[in-house]
């Protein structure tokens, strides 16, 4: 247990790395950290430095475990299945498969397409940006792993009940026409040797960089502000713990908004030090992952208004319904 | 010879049609490449995952940005 929370100290929280950056601004910048100015370029360096390492040696490892875990096999996996195990499958691969934003749609079409009940189909695509096995790692980092895990419960659950509610509404005619009716691709990929494995890993670990790093930066750079510049009052007016409606404005802000979940993990971090409740910052969260305009453009393509609406509908209101009870029972987990 | 590649615009697509032009360059093939960005089309070849390749209207390779000696042995084999 000692081995485990010294592993969890230096390799999740990177203790080493406070300290080293501490030094660095107290030492060499000649500034107290217990400052403003301090305070802030410290968290800036060493959250930034953290969210890099801990990005690129999460990211090699899982993307070598999903290199097993290709969206075809998936949906010739989910492809066996009929109701509510295959909604919970779903949402479970959706969490282990790669992809890109880019590919949900098509992706969405080739699982409806072979078959696969729309539910089934939904359950897959809510749970893939919500919970990410490299972010529940982050989490852990940033909070414990008792948060990581009620994070990755409710966000599963969140995945499977939409799916379900979706394939109990029999929405299956506001599917745009087009998406049913195309041929499943079934060419064998060649099995990927070790060597692609690597390959595979490296590629994305410079494919996500290139893309998040920007996010980062602007989480990292809000996150610091928050720390130190944005005072702790205002901050509770608008998003405190007793307020009743923090959790609708952290939904309302949220949603609309597209960041990589890793960019909105310093913020997390540095909401909570200001007392903001947990289950505000979870329906943050899962509002600017799982919901963004960006794709509900897509999704528009695939999708009629009233499916659309309704996903859009049921995925907000489990998200804002997860605020309230977190905030409610946040105690027990920070 | 018709060579398809199929991909919303992204990064990769780009690359993938660098390689496959790298590729038929090397290998002295004139053929035309059609770059088919739209989401349905792309759906219609059964294809999830982009970047794809696809040589006269078969699907050659998906999901991978192929380096131009993989193209080439894709093109042998296709011919």
């Amino acid at each position: 247990m000692v081995v485990f929370s010294w592993l969890n100290r230096q390799l999740l929280k990177m203790e080493w790395l406070f300290e080293l950056i501490r030094l660095l601004v107290e030492k060499i910048f000649g500034l107290s950290i217990d400052e403003r100015l301090g305070g802030s370029i410290h968290f800036f360096i060493y959250d930034f430095i953290k969210i890099f390492i801990l990005l690129s040696v999460l990211i090699f490892t899982i993307s070598y475990i999903q290199s097993y875990f290709p969206p075809e096999r998936t949906k010739k996996i989910l492809g066996r299945l009929n109701g509510l195990p295959a909604n919970i499958l779903g949402a479970f691969l959706g969490t282990v498969t790669p992809f890109c934003s880019c590919s949900s749609i098509p992706i969405f079409i080739g699982f409806t397409s072979a078959g696969l009940p729309l539910g089934v189909t939904f359950s897959f695509l809510i749970s893939s940006p919500l919970v990410d096995l490299a972010s529940i790692i982050l989490l852990a980092s940033i909070f414990n792993w008792k948060t990581a895990i009620a994070y990755v419960v409710v966000g599963l659950l969140l995945a499977v009940v939409s799916g379900t509610v979706i394939s109990k509404l029999k929405l299956e005619k506001h599917v745009e026409p087009y998406v049913y009716g195309n041929k499943s691709l079934d060419i064998e990929q060649e099995e990927m040797t070790i060597r692609d494995r690597v390959e595979f890993s490296k590629e994305q670990v410079k494919d996500i960089i290139k893309r998040v790093w920007k996010y980062i930066i602007i989480g990292v750079g809000i996150g610091a502000a928050i720390h130190n510049y944005i005072p702790e009052l205002l901050i509770t007016a608008v998003l405190g713990q007793d307020k009743w409606y923090s959790v609708l404005i952290a939904a309302f802000v949220g949603i609309p908004m597209y960041a990589d979940i890793f960019g909105t993990l310093p913020i997390a971090e540095a909401l909570i030090a200001k007392n903001v409740g947990l289950g505000t910052v979870l329906t943050f969260m899962m509002g600017v992952t799982a919901l963004s305009l960006p794709s509900m453009i897509m999704l528009k393509q695939v999708l009629k208004p009233r499916l659309l609406w309704t996903f859009i509908g049921l995925v907000s209101a489990g998200i804002i319904i997860i605020g309230y009870i977190f905030n409610a029972i946040g105690y027990m987990f920070i | 010879m018709i060579i398809k590649v199929l991909g919303p615009g992204c990064k990769n697509c780009v690359s993938l049609k660098e390689n496959t032009e790298k590729a038929m360059k090397e290998m002295g093939i004139e053929a035309e490449i059609i770059k088919v960005e739209d989401m349905k089309d792309i759906a219609s070849y059964g294809v999830m995952r982009t970047p794809a390749l696809v040589i006269d209207e078969k699907v050659v390779s998906y999901g991978k940005v192929l380096k131009p000696n993989d193209i080439i042995k894709l093109l042998e084999k296709n011919k």
